[in-house]
């Protein structure tokens, strides 16, 4: 794998010179608690090979039976992406000799999928709105995983031997298949970052899928051509396989536009094969080559009856759909009044549910993405946490942003109070309590501050006393220090000017 | 008396076992004997097992000297056809390719007869992967048909009907995917039945063709196979293609059936399955058949089902499809026979290679190629897609007769038995034998095989043919041709059939 040796030409000259076109297949993992054709429960991370029925093993009789949760998340899908439902639909068998199929065939849609031309708008990160439209988004079934013992890469090649872990044979997947997407240019890999991120979002707004990149819940394979302009008829494409994060989707899809470039500029030709992505060192390097040879052999998978879902089932499906995760925003900018730059901040930080949450409390906008950007987003940063996963409920938040409100605490005080709700020591007013953290509104303790910190700076006093304000803060000053910063310093500038006066 | 217990109808073993007559252990130890005698010369058995049959027989009389109420067959024992996978006992499918093979789980009718406290005698030979039609593709040897252990004893589920015929079993579970209940059936002098597809669960049935592949009751008498129908048959909702609907009444229906009369009852006969390639006293004994029933009150039409001249050429492109992509597990990699290459890297596509290569029999790999071919692109609609078109074409001609008449019917098979070893080097003609068969497969309608006389010493078969859903018509008119036949005779068929050598003395001599 002698990937340094590999040309590439300086992106912006490659856009310049080509017109890149895009096409993704995402795969998501659904989340069922069975798999897609038995009762194999589907939990992540148990033993290898303890997930496992006749049926997933591909024993010899076993036969596959629908799971129906799985046809109404392949339905919802298809709806969030504007498609049409197929009336019927059948399975396909895949057929092909790999380890990892237990019964040597996939069971999948071939020409049959239940969804079919949709579209979905997806908003760039400068608010560009560009149309991708789905060519089809079918059912099949995951394969078990494979793994290489001995030798250096992990890969098959130079392994001693192989192991296959079939847990994951059998899940539910849902394939969703772009049309080419064309005229985006230099946005490309933009694009397709931004395409698979809304998708994601889809899938976790649909409550169809956990949708976690890292456990390869989602995973996308691109495809890339170059052609000499926008006119020209679409150049030979690479399918650059299992790409599953959302940076290095917008990478390979770079890498390949200065590969590809470098290839044609040298004269040669792009060869059509699937590539494999590195996600150490941002390249790709050949895998299988697409040739005629590749026939699968599809047809009707004869153990399973058409899928046949009623238009009834499919409007009330429609009727339950949540809102879509962009309009939602557009939606909540709105209502919150926030700048673009700030609701972009918000997105970008995941923040959305919790300042939602933290705003349906009782905080006003404003407050609520003062403190979770603020000084919530600092404490995650500090701590390498995702701020969900801070000790704090955007309910305590809301409480905390009442007590300053109302004047009970002032702003270092409350930020002490959320460092004690984040320590786990209770709600806002709890710790506020316990802490005894509270702006002290009886004039009595504080007119005695003000009288000893009066007598301690005689001078000082004197000098108040004759019209000169400039030292009013030095007493303000020593009360706040005497009280711990529980007095509200207005309240105490208005007290030393009424003892100075008395006196 | 233990000879006797082997000559009685499953239907009066499960009356003897009721009144007390006769206890299942009895029964059961009565079977193994018999087998332990005659299966040396017959090779009906792969497996038998002995210990896990008498354990359900002594479960079943304690459970009924308790008092509990028990199934209708509780304790008559049957034998299964080595294509059904069984719990803890070997099935092989009759390919060496699963040779050691102990399933984790049971078929859902193997289930169902453990339920019903059926002792399980063993499995039984059967043509690899069910894939002929006189079990001599067998891995482990020819079955021999006990009218005459030269010949063949239909297949692919020799072994069943044998065993059956021989009186190893009072009842055996057989499959058919283009005759192999019901061809066997008819050259042994049994009876055969063929559900209507998706009358009886597949789970747990080692798939052929998954579109034609039925498993049914293979018995000496027509009451004793809806008896053990009524056992298998049922929805099960882990077969997707199971029917929903309740079985029919068939016990019911064949208990009417033994009155003998048939009045009002449409029989019509097929043209195209009577003429060109049907043996002389193949065609006599049935036309005296056609006479009894018309006798029987039965009105006797001719029917013409024109698109069953293309079924035989539509079956061997459809069955080679889906058996080629069915068999693709049977690859060493996770049960079953595993053999490495010889030479060069133990890659798991070489290993793939070398097991297939080693544990598949030649008529195996000839519908493996026929399918794979049959498939690939380009060919797909020239091959499978017409094939399914003339499916479709066959099932509206049965539709069209079955508006004209109750019942179909023909000679089950063109011939009598051959001879061991006269087909094998003769695919095509072998495939002939189906001829019959296969059009009741490719439309999933119900067909049985009534023994109907003999030719030459040796027996031939009455096949009924009744739309899809409508199994209890075939036990009315196979019980009453039944009735009228074995009056005609004196006594069953069976009866005739000479003595098999035995092996060893059969306990007690009556």
């Amino acid at each position: 794998m002698s990937t340094s040796t590999v040309a590439l030409v300086d992106y912006d000259e490659a856009v310049a010179r080509f017109d890149p076109v895009i096409g993704i297949e995402v795969h998501v993992e659904l989340g069922t608690r069975t798999k897609m054709f038995d009762g194999a429960p589907t939990e992540f991370g148990a033993d290898p090979n303890t997930q496992v029925t006749p049926v997933s093993l591909g024993l010899p009789g076993a036969l596959p039976v629908l799971n129906g949760t799985a046809v109404e998340s392949a339905i919802k899908i298809g709806l969030a992406l504007n498609c049409q439902i197929a009336e019927v639909c059948r399975f396909a068998r895949k057929n092909y000799f790999y380890p990892d199929i237990p019964k040597n065939f996939q069971t999948s849609q071939y020409d049959e999928p239940i969804a079919h031309d949709g579209f979905l708008d997806v908003e760039l990160e400068d608010g560009t709105v560009v149309r991708v439209e789905i060519e089809r988004a079918h059912m099949e079934e995951d394969a078990g995983k494979n793994t290489h013992v001995g030798g250096a890469t992990g890969r098959i090649h130079g392994a001693e031997y192989s192991l296959v872990d079939y847990n994951r044979a059998g899940i539910p997947l849902i394939e969703i298949v772009t049309r080419p997407i064309t005229g985006v240019g230099t946005r490309a890999p933009e694009v397709a970052r931004a395409y698979v991120q809304t998708l994601r979002d889809i899938f976790r707004a649909l409550e169809v899928s956990e949708a976690r990149m890292e456990r390869g819940n989602v995973r996308a394979d691109v495809n890339v051509s170059l052609r000499p302009s926008p006119d020209a008829p679409l150049g030979t494409r690479t399918e650059t396989k299992n790409v599953n994060s959302f940076r290095s989707v917008e990478r390979a899809v770079r890498f390949e536009i200065s590969r590809q470039a470098a290839v044609l500029d040298g004269g040669g030709t792009v060869v059509q094969e699937t590539r494999h992505w590195h996600e150490d060192t941002g390249v790709t390097t050949p895998g299988r080559v697409k040739s005629d040879a590749e026939d699968y052999r599809y047809f009707p998978e004869p153990d399973l009856v058409p899928v046949a879902p009623s238009r009834d089932w499919v409007e009330e499906i429609r009727a339950t759909l949540p809102e879509m995760p962009v309009a939602r925003r557009r939606r909540l900018q709105d209502e919150w009044g926030y700048a673009d730059a700030e609701m972009r901040d918000v997105v970008n930080a995941g923040a959305i549910e919790l300042i939602e949450s933290t705003v349906a409390a009782g905080a006003s906008p404003a407050a609520a993405r003062k403190w979770w950007m603020g000084e919530l987003a600092r404490t995650a940063n500090t701590d390498g946490v995702a701020l969900e996963e801070l000790l704090v409920t955007p309910l305590q938040v809301a409480e905390l942003q009442g007590l300053v409100e109302s004047g009970r605490l002032n702003d270092k005080l409350a930020r002490q109070v959320l460092a004690g709700v984040l320590a786990g020591e209770g709600s806002p007013e709890q710790v506020a309590h316990d802490r005894g953290l509270e702006v002290v509104s009886d004039d009595g303790p504080l007119i005695a501050a003000v009288d000893e910190a009066l007598a301690a700076q005689p001078d000082v006093a004197e000098k108040i006393r004759s019209g000169n304000l400039g030292p009013v803060g030095a007493i303000i000053g020593a009360v706040m220090k005497a009280t711990r910063g529980q007095a509200d310093a207005g309240r105490v500038r208005e007290l030393v000017l009424e003892r100075v006066a008395q006196d | 008396m233990a000879a006797d217990l082997t000559r009685r109808s499953a239907a009066d073993l499960a009356q003897a076992l009721r009144s007390g007559e006769v206890s299942s252990v009895e029964v059961t130890q009565a079977h193994l004997d018999r087998i332990a005698a005659v299966d040396g010369a017959v090779h009906a058995f792969l497996h038998v097992s002995t210990e896990d049959a008498l354990a359900t027989a002594r479960d079943v009389d304690a459970r009924r000297a308790a008092g509990e109420e028990l199934p209708a067959l509780a304790g008559v024992p049957v034998a299964v056809k080595d294509v059904v996978v069984t719990k803890g006992m070997p099935t092989t499918a009759g390919s060496r390719i699963l040779s050691g093979w102990v399933p984790p789980y049971d078929a859902t009718l193997v289930e169902r007869l453990r339920a019903a406290g059926m002792p399980i005698l063993g499995k039984t030979n059967m043509d690899e992967f069910a894939m002929g039609s006189s079990t001599e593709h067998s891995a482990y040897g020819d079955t021999h048909n006990p009218w005459d252990l030269d010949r063949i004893p239909g297949g692919s589920g020799g072994g069943s009907a044998a065993a059956v015929a021989a009186f190893e079993a009072p009842l055996a579970i057989g499959t058919d995917t283009g005759g192999s209940i019901r061809q066997p059936g008819a050259v042994t002098g049994t009876v055969g039945v063929k559900p209507t597809y998706g009358g009886v669960s597949r789970y747990g049935l080692i798939a052929l063709a998954s579109s034609l592949d039925q498993a049914g009751p293979v018995t000496r008498t027509v009451l004793d196979s809806a008896l053990l129908h009524e056992v298998i048959g049922g929805h099960d909702p882990r077969d997707s293609t199971s029917l929903a609907e309740p079985l029919p009444d068939v016990v019911g229906a064949a208990r009417l059936g033994l009155t003998g009369d048939l009045t009002g009852v449409r029989v019509g006969v097929v043209r195209e399955l009577d003429g060109e390639g049907y043996q002389a006293g193949v065609r006599d004994r049935f036309e005296e058949s056609l006479d009894l029933l018309r006798g029987a009150g039965a009105e006797v039409v001719e029917v013409s089902c024109p698109h069953f001249d293309y079924a035989l050429a539509a079956y061997y492109l459809i069955l080679p499809s889906e058996a080629s992509s069915n068999l693709a597990k049977f690859d060493g990699m996770r049960f079953g026979l595993r053999v490495e290459p010889t030479d060069g890297p133990a890659t798991a596509e070489r290993v793939m290679g070398a097991t297939r290569g080693a544990g598949f029999g030649d008529e195996v790999k000839r519908r493996i190629i026929l399918g794979t071919y049959a498939l690939s692109a380009g060919y797909y609609d020239a091959y499978y897609g017409s094939a399914q078109k003339v499916r479709t074409l066959i099932q509206r001609d049965f539709a069209a007769a079955f508006e004209q008449v109750d019942v179909l019917v023909s000679p089950t098979a063109p011939t009598t038995a051959f001879k061991l070893g006269e087909k094998l080097d003769d695919p095509l003609a072998m495939y002939l034998n189906d001829v019959a068969t296969i059009p009741a497969n490719l439309a999933g309608v119900p067909g049985m095989s009534v023994p109907n006389g003999l030719v030459d010493g040796l027996p031939v078969g009455f096949q009924i043919l009744a739309p899809a859903r409508a199994d209890d018509r075939l036990y009315r008119v196979g019980a009453a041709l039944e009735t009228l036949l074995e009056q005609r005779w004196g006594g069953p068929l069976l009866a005739q059939a000479p003595e098999l050598p035995t092996a060893a003395p059969e306990g007690s001599q009556p």
